[in-house]
């Protein structure tokens, strides 16, 4: 736990998927091994842990989105054994909230024998939809692309890779991958899809405008969706949303549901930032060409996220189906509880 | 019997330089034939004694039918020429420059041999192109041009060889440096000529420059600054009176093209900076992209005026001029930030300003500029920051364009790569991984166009005009020389 918490401070981490992957599998070893004898105490162990792993990290969405997400299944699995229908549980909260009957109100304290071994089972059938959510998502390349299509895409993401390669199984069509300064992981992404035969063209950032006007699609992945449809995605991907949008290409964002998060966007800077986190300046400006005595005083900004509006997006496609940005906020209530909003 | 036979001879002669004997041979069988179906026409139901009249007036008609038949032929060829003659004069419209080309092996191989007649070496093309460029032509700076330059008596000027080497590694860069550097070897080349005996020197000088201009365009494709100048220069040669001598004509010639320098580079520059400088207020936040030599003098200028602002400098790879921009502005007390142009609409909440410099301002309003700078103005657009472009008067040109792809200037792509993971953190591609795998390919653009909705206001020596107002200069300027 306490080297999971290290590597979240530090930043060692490889991507969402991993991320989630790791909390989620922290989490379910936090059900099995801790001892309680009710829902809620289980609830509040976790609700405990869960702020200690974010509040290590604020700016990774996918730790929160994992613990609410948890203690969701887990509130589920109790009415269920419970033997109410969900349903029927909704309706009767909402006669019970018209009826000022609050104090009726279930408070998850009946100790059930059966909870830990069907709440640890429900988090392993959610670990299994995280683990196939990329395949899920690629399987639905096909509909998307047609021949002699031009794609373009940003740095390198793992869903967006398999999308692709997926899609050239049966389709010949052409990928111009932008580097994506300062970390230019977009080299990587083209040299991995040129290596199955797909024609691929490498450009610089500055060049997205010029080439937009030759490009069909627009398809990049995205670090988290927040609540209003919105993304927070790599670093560049405003800047190609918005040439996408002068140029009228449909922006195609390809994102598990696990990336859904309750958060809205912030631009509150300082110690409060949560959304972006401004990293090493090395990557823009490298000590021995900054470091020069007239340099010195140059401030150099090296944003690690771009916040990119729900009205640029055209299309979201996730493990569960295509939808647009305005309906994303739909799909939280099925997600997360209105309870563990603020956790 | 005789006299029908013999009268499509005659009026044959008429015409007898427009049809060779063989058609004329044809013709009279076909009359013949003609003749003899309509005789038999006539002899069928008519009588023996009624028939000599009768032939006699269809011989008549038939004469006359024939002369109508060559006089409508020969109104039909008159108007054909007529017409020949009119598309000819209709082709000779605005001819599309062989440089964008570079697909089409019939105009390849004119250029080339133009290129061997003027004795320049050509150079050869790069590989793995990209196949949406694949009208330009895409050099690699490993593959040497001056390897096979000859030094015969119309050897090409060695100022001009140097020059063209400066342009080629990217050592003489920006499209004011490059035209000064272009006006200094002209000189140099101007005052090195000699006249041949029985030669004019207005005529024999121009063509002594043509090989020098075609080796530069070989070396780098030429900018619309040196475009400009060299449109100058010959107008100077066939603008010489022709008593003068030639060492007077040459001081002449000299002298015009330092003048050109100094007027529309130098003087054009402190009147943009004094018009630019009135735009920029105490607080401002200013943001510049790459290099640009007049934007770096416009906001040095606003400092020393005393005005306080600070600058945010984009940069965008492979070029990374933005950081020579940096040296230059914290040398001279400004404060600065850097960004990469990714991050352009991350910081852009903070900017007041965009200055941008351009390499070229089209007639249609569209600005040309080093490829990164249709980004910035896009980002400060959906912001409502106001961009402002000062170029100088002498780089408006008369092409008109509205996409990147039709006229551009392809790099080398290897300067994206790297040339082995020396250090294994880089994430680059090397030049082995991009050489083996084939359908990998690496665009380096030089260009991009800016469309004039993104511009709010272009400031040239002649004033503070909106980017529409290219063509109305141009007339102008036109006028005036």
């Amino acid at each position: 736990m306490e080297q999971f918490l290290l590597d979240l401070k530090q930043e060692q981490f490889n991507g969402s998927y991993d991320l989630a992957y790791k909390t989620i599998n922290h989490l379910r070893k936090l059900i099995s091994q801790t001892r309680w004898t009710h829902a809620q105490e289980l609830m509040n162990t976790i609700k405990k842990e869960g702020k200690r792993m974010i509040t290590a990290q604020p700016s990774e969405y996918v730790v929160g989105n994992m613990v609410r997400r948890v203690l969701k299944i887990i509130r589920e699995e109790y009415v269920r054994l419970l033997g109410e229908s969900e349903e029927s549980a909704n309706k009767e909260s909402l006669h019970k909230m018209l009826t000022a009957e609050g104090n009726e109100r279930d408070d998850h304290t009946k100790p059930l024998k059966e909870l830990k071994t069907t709440v640890i089972e429900a988090v392993n059938e959610y670990i299994d939809e995280m683990e196939a959510s990329i395949h899920n998502i690629s399987a639905q390349a096909i509909e998307h692309i047609h021949s002699n299509e031009v794609i373009l895409t940003l740095g390198k993401s793992r869903t967006v890779e398999a999308f692709l390669k997926q899609a050239a199984k049966k389709r010949k069509f052409h990928v111009i991958v932008v580097e994506g300064s300062p970390l230019y992981h977009g080299h990587e992404l083209a040299k991995s899809l040129a290596s199955k035969g797909i024609e691929t063209t490498v450009i610089t950032d500055t060049a997205i405008f010029a080439i937009m006007s030759r490009v069909n699609k627009v398809i990049i992945g995205t670090h988290s969706v927040l609540a209003n449809g919105g993304l927070k995605a790599v670093n560049g991907a405003h800047m190609v949303a918005l040439a996408a949008s002068h140029h009228a290409v449909p922006l195609i964002v390809l994102g598990a549901m696990f990336k859904l998060c309750l958060l809205h966007y912030s631009d509150i800077g300082g110690s409060e930032a949560t959304f972006n986190r401004l990293a090493s300046p090395q990557e823009v400006l490298d000590y021995y060409d900054g470091g020069t005595e007239e340099l010195v005083n140059v401030q150099i900004y090296s944003p690690t996220f771009d916040y990119v509006p729900p009205e640029l997006v055209t299309l979201f496609i996730s493990n569960i189906g295509g939808n647009a940005p305005s309906y994303m906020y739909r799909l939280l209530s099925e997600l997360y509880h209105p309870d563990d909003h603020v956790l | 019997m005789a006299t029908p036979a013999t009268a499509p001879v005659n009026m044959n002669n008429g015409d007898a330089e427009s049809l060779t004997s063989e058609q004329k041979k044809q013709l009279k069988k076909e009359r013949r034939k003609e003749k003899n179906a309509q005789k038999e026409k006539h002899n069928i139901p008519s009588k023996p004694e009624g028939q000599e009249p009768k032939i006699e007036k269809s011989k008549a008609e038939l004469r006359a039918e024939r002369r109508a038949k060559q006089e409508a032929d020969r109104a039909a060829k008159a108007s054909k020429k007529s017409d020949q003659v009119a598309a000819n004069t209709k082709q000779k419209g605005p001819r599309v420059p062989a440089n964008i080309q570079a697909d089409d092996p019939k105009v390849q191989k004119k250029a080339a041999k133009k290129l061997e007649k003027q004795q320049v070496p050509q150079r050869t093309e790069g590989q793995k192109k990209v196949a949406l460029f694949s009208h330009l032509h895409q050099y690699e700076r490993s593959l040497s041009i001056t390897k096979n330059i000859g030094f015969g008596k119309n050897a090409i000027h060695p100022a001009i060889i140097r020059l063209g080497l400066q342009y080629a590694e990217g050592t003489v860069t920006g499209s004011n440096a490059r035209c000064a550097a272009l006006m200094s070897a002209i000189c140099k080349l101007i005052s090195d000529y000699e006249t041949p005996p029985q030669k004019e020197l207005s005529r024999h000088l121009e063509s002594k420059l043509k090989p020098a201009i075609s080796f530069l365009d070989q070396c780098r494709p030429l900018s619309v600054s040196m475009g400009s100048a060299i449109k100058y220069i010959k107008l100077q040669i066939t603008n010489i009176p022709t008593g003068m001598s030639d060492s007077e004509a040459k001081l002449r010639l000299v002298k015009s093209l330092k003048e050109f320098v100094h007027v529309n580079i130098v003087l054009a520059g402190e009147a943009i900076s004094g018009y630019a400088c009135t735009k920029i207020t105490d607080g401002d936040v200013v943001m510049v992209f790459g290099s640009s030599s007049l934007i770096t003098k416009v906001l040095c200028d606003a400092h020393n005026a005393g005005i306080q602002f600070s600058v945010i400098v984009v940069d965008g790879r492979p070029k990374l001029s933005g950081r020579g921009t940096l040296r230059k502005l914290c040398r001279v007390g400004i404060k600065c930030s850097y960004v990469l142009v990714s991050a352009a609409s991350y910081i852009m909440p903070e900017v007041t300003k965009v200055f941008l410099g351009a390499h070229g301002l089209l007639s249609n309003g569209y600005v040309m500029g080093s490829v990164g700078t249709s980004m910035v103005a896009m980002a400060a657009k959906i912001r409502g920051v106001p961009v402002i472009v000062c170029c100088e008067a002498y780089k408006f040109c008369e092409r008109v364009q509205t996409d990147s792809f039709v006229n551009n200037e392809i790099g080398d792509p290897r300067d994206l790569l790297v040339q082995n993971k020396s250090e294994l953190t880089s994430p680059l591609l090397t030049n082995t991984a991009w050489e083996e795998t084939d359908s990998l390919k690496v665009l380096h653009l030089t260009y991009d166009v800016t469309p004039p909705d993104f511009v709010a206001m272009v400031v040239t020596e002649l004033g503070k005009i909106p980017c529409t107002s290219v063509p109305v200069v141009l007339r102008v300027r036109s006028l005036e020389t």
